[in-house]
């Protein structure tokens, strides 16, 4: 069991595709070829894992031999390995979109290399038992996201990576000293042992909430929650399409991931008053979100802002902590990561096509593009949450969950969400597919076989997970245990014990 | 970068530096750095050091040369590929662990064995200094690099 592969392997294999595309040299076309390969390799190994941790539990590896609370333990449960299966998927069908839209000039320029990194650090993150090594994935991720972000040197993507640059470097120091914090009061960084040591301390544990408190800062910065998604809008805006879908899909998911797996195991003492501040934090992005998916015509903005709104409702779920609340939520957050992303492919192929960004300025593609145009209408109310599609599965249980918690507000301010979301994105597609074309619009003569089999790839995904919805239950339910009973989570220490 | 100096009017900028003084001792002191570095490389397995460290020692005995000569003839003296040293010293970093498996032991398990040398009598060999080496390549490769670019000499 310790000397397995397959916990280690989602990490390894990124890495090893980097590697590889770094010893080719600026050659395009192997590079395409490597990562492809790998991204689907890496579907294959995922989704095996998933059955694998679905009949044996988590599957945990200790680093370097060294046993659990000392050694870094990379901790495979279910949790992760949907994610890292979300991951891979996302991951490939953005690369096979990338090989007709990212442009010659950014191939030679170690684009996929870096995204290879970039999914390292972030299943990295995913998959980690250790707070300081989550700490170290996160900045390997960042690292990388920082060349992909100014990768192409235009001046807004150096304006805005700057400004992506200063706030995640400032977060990232907090995140360092939130972990000060937790060494100094418990003397671990085994997220399972420090949950242990809490939960067996019956003195007072008021200091915690400053640690909390600190966690909320680092990873709302990282996730755009409330006051500090200023920097979201903007440096989302700025890369090429491909870069933001894997950004906008994968990386404020990350953060997600982050504050529900510290504020489940760590900060249980007090629910009161952290896991309200959560909560109050996560209403007003949905408020704010839905403010701004209203405000913008402009078809990226739109979807940047919905992914605040989801990731509102996502961390609504989480702030509950109860069953039907984590379910909800993780479904709600892979839902999310499929959905988002083939909004942006759609979106991209859009803006590929006919060169305008503001969906005002589009008009009438329904007649040439018939198949794009009822996709995005299916991806649209999926996003907004219409019932046999995923998004409605996530949200039920959310509402659900809220109404048991007597949040009445809470669950009305989720559901009057959706209602935005569908106006927002409806708006989006009757602008772009129906209505007559604007004057001077001329569509461009582009390859588009790829874009449009990633882009309507992963609406099927997203699809046929909705349709799954009933099958995936046990594996939801198992995934969701390790956040309403942090106990199941470290368990594999007792058994190391 | 230079452009904008010349507009100031500091031409003298552009001319080869030539100070017999540190070209001399950059020399010996090159070799000096380089022969500490590896000491620092070395000790790292008891004691503090390591590969970074090491790295790091290398890169600026490199750089110190760069600072007594121009990048061309540093060029010629080393004929390396910086994106070559990244390349190989990450491949080590991430080969050397992976292909512990092999042993049957978890990732990053190090391995190690004695053996005996002719001069030097027993000798350890051990898999933590192959995925040190990597270390070594790739923050060596990655500061020149690094330099290299900032300072406008394009490779």
């Amino acid at each position: 069991m310790a000397t397995n592969i397959l916990p280690m392997l989602p990490i390894i294999l990124p890495f090893f595709a980097g590697v590889i595309m770094l010893f080719m040299g600026k050659r395009p076309i192997p590079h395409r070829i490597v990562s492809a390969i790998t991204s689907a390799l890496m579907v294959g190994i995922s989704a095996y894992s998933i059955y694998y941790v679905y009949k044996n539990g988590a599957m945990v590896t200790f680093i370097s031999n060294w046993s659990a609370p000392f050694g870094i333990s990379v901790v495979y449960d279910m949790v992760a390995a949907l994610l890292v299966l979300t991951t891979s998927i996302i991951l490939f069908f953005t690369v096979v979109y990338s090989f007709q839209s990212i442009g010659y000039e950014r191939e030679k320029y170690y684009y996929y290399p870096m995204v290879m990194f970039m999914i390292t650090g972030i299943i990295g993150a995913f998959t980690t038992g250790d707070i300081f090594n989550m700490f170290v994935f996160f900045e390997v991720f960042l690292l990388a996201s920082y060349v992909l972000i100014t990768l192409g040197n235009r001046k807004i993507q150096l304006q805005e990576g700057f400004k992506y640059f200063v706030v995640n470097v400032v977060s990232s120091n907090f995140f360092l000293i939130g972990l000060a914090y937790l060494y100094s009061i418990t003397g671990s960084l085994n997220m399972a042992d420090i949950q242990i040591k809490l939960s067996n301390y019956d003195g007072n544990l008021a200091v915690m909430t400053l640690v909390a408190v600190v966690f909320i800062f680092v990873f709302a910065t990282k996730a755009g929650l409330f006051p500090l998604y200023f920097w979201m809008p903007g440096s989302y805006n700025a890369p090429p399409i491909p870069i933001i879908a894997l950004f906008g899909a994968l990386l404020t998911k990350v953060g997600i991931y982050a504050i529900a797996r510290t504020f489940s195991l760590f900060f249980q003492h007090d629910v009161g008053y952290t896991h309200q501040v959560l909560l109050l934090l996560a209403l007003l992005t949905i408020i704010v979100g839905c403010i701004g998916a209203l405000a913008y015509t402009d078809m990226k903005m739109v979807i940047i802002y919905n992914i605040m709104i989801a990731v509102g409702v996502i961390v609504v779920g989480f702030a509950m902590m109860d069953e039907v609340g984590s379910i909800g939520a993780m479904y709600y957050l892979i839902h999310d990561m499929i959905i988002k992303g083939a909004l942006f492919l759609l979106v991209g192929f859009i803006i590929y096509r006919t060169g305008k960004n503001n969906s005002e300025d589009i008009g009438g593609l329904i007649n040439s593009h018939p198949v794009v145009g009822w996709t995005f209408f299916i991806a649209a109310l999926s996003l907004a949450g219409v019932p046999p599609l995923p998004g409605f599965y996530g949200k039920l249980f959310i509402v659900e969950s809220a109404f048991l918690n007597d949040h009445v507000i809470a669950a009305i301010i989720v559901l009057l969400s959706s209602l935005i979301v569908l106006f927002s994105i409806m708006k989006l597609f009757i602008n772009v597919f129906f209505r007559e074309p604007r004057e001077g619009l001329e569509l461009r003569d582009i390859k588009s076989d790829k874009l449009l089999f990633s882009a309507v790839g992963l609406v099927v995904v997203s699809i046929v997970f909705g349709l799954s919805a009933d099958f995936l239950y046990p594996v939801f339910e198992m995934a969701a245990e390790s956040f309403f009973d942090p106990s199941s989570y470290s368990n594999y220490l007792m058994e190391v014990e | 970068m230079k452009s904008t100096l010349k507009r100031a009017g500091y031409s003298k900028v552009q001319r080869q530096m030539n100070d017999v003084f540190i070209q001399f001792t950059g020399r010996v002191i090159f070799l000096i750095i380089l022969l500490f570095s590896v000491n620092m490389f070395l000790a790292g397995h008891y004691e503090p050091g390591g590969g970074f460290v090491g790295g790091l020692l290398a890169a600026s005995a490199v750089i110190l040369l760069l600072i007594a000569f121009d990048f061309e003839t540093v060029r010629k003296m080393i004929p390396i590929n910086f994106h070559l040293i990244i390349s190989i010293g990450l491949f080590l970093a991430i080969a050397v662990p992976t292909a512990l498996y092999f042993f049957g032991v978890p990732f990053f398990t190090h391995q190690h064995t004695y053996i005996d040398v002719p001069i030097f009598g027993e000798v350890a060999l051990h898999t933590a200094v192959a995925f040190d080496i990597g270390v070594f390549m790739t923050v060596a490769g990655t500061a020149l690099l690094i330099v290299s670019l900032v300072g406008g000499m394009d490779d």
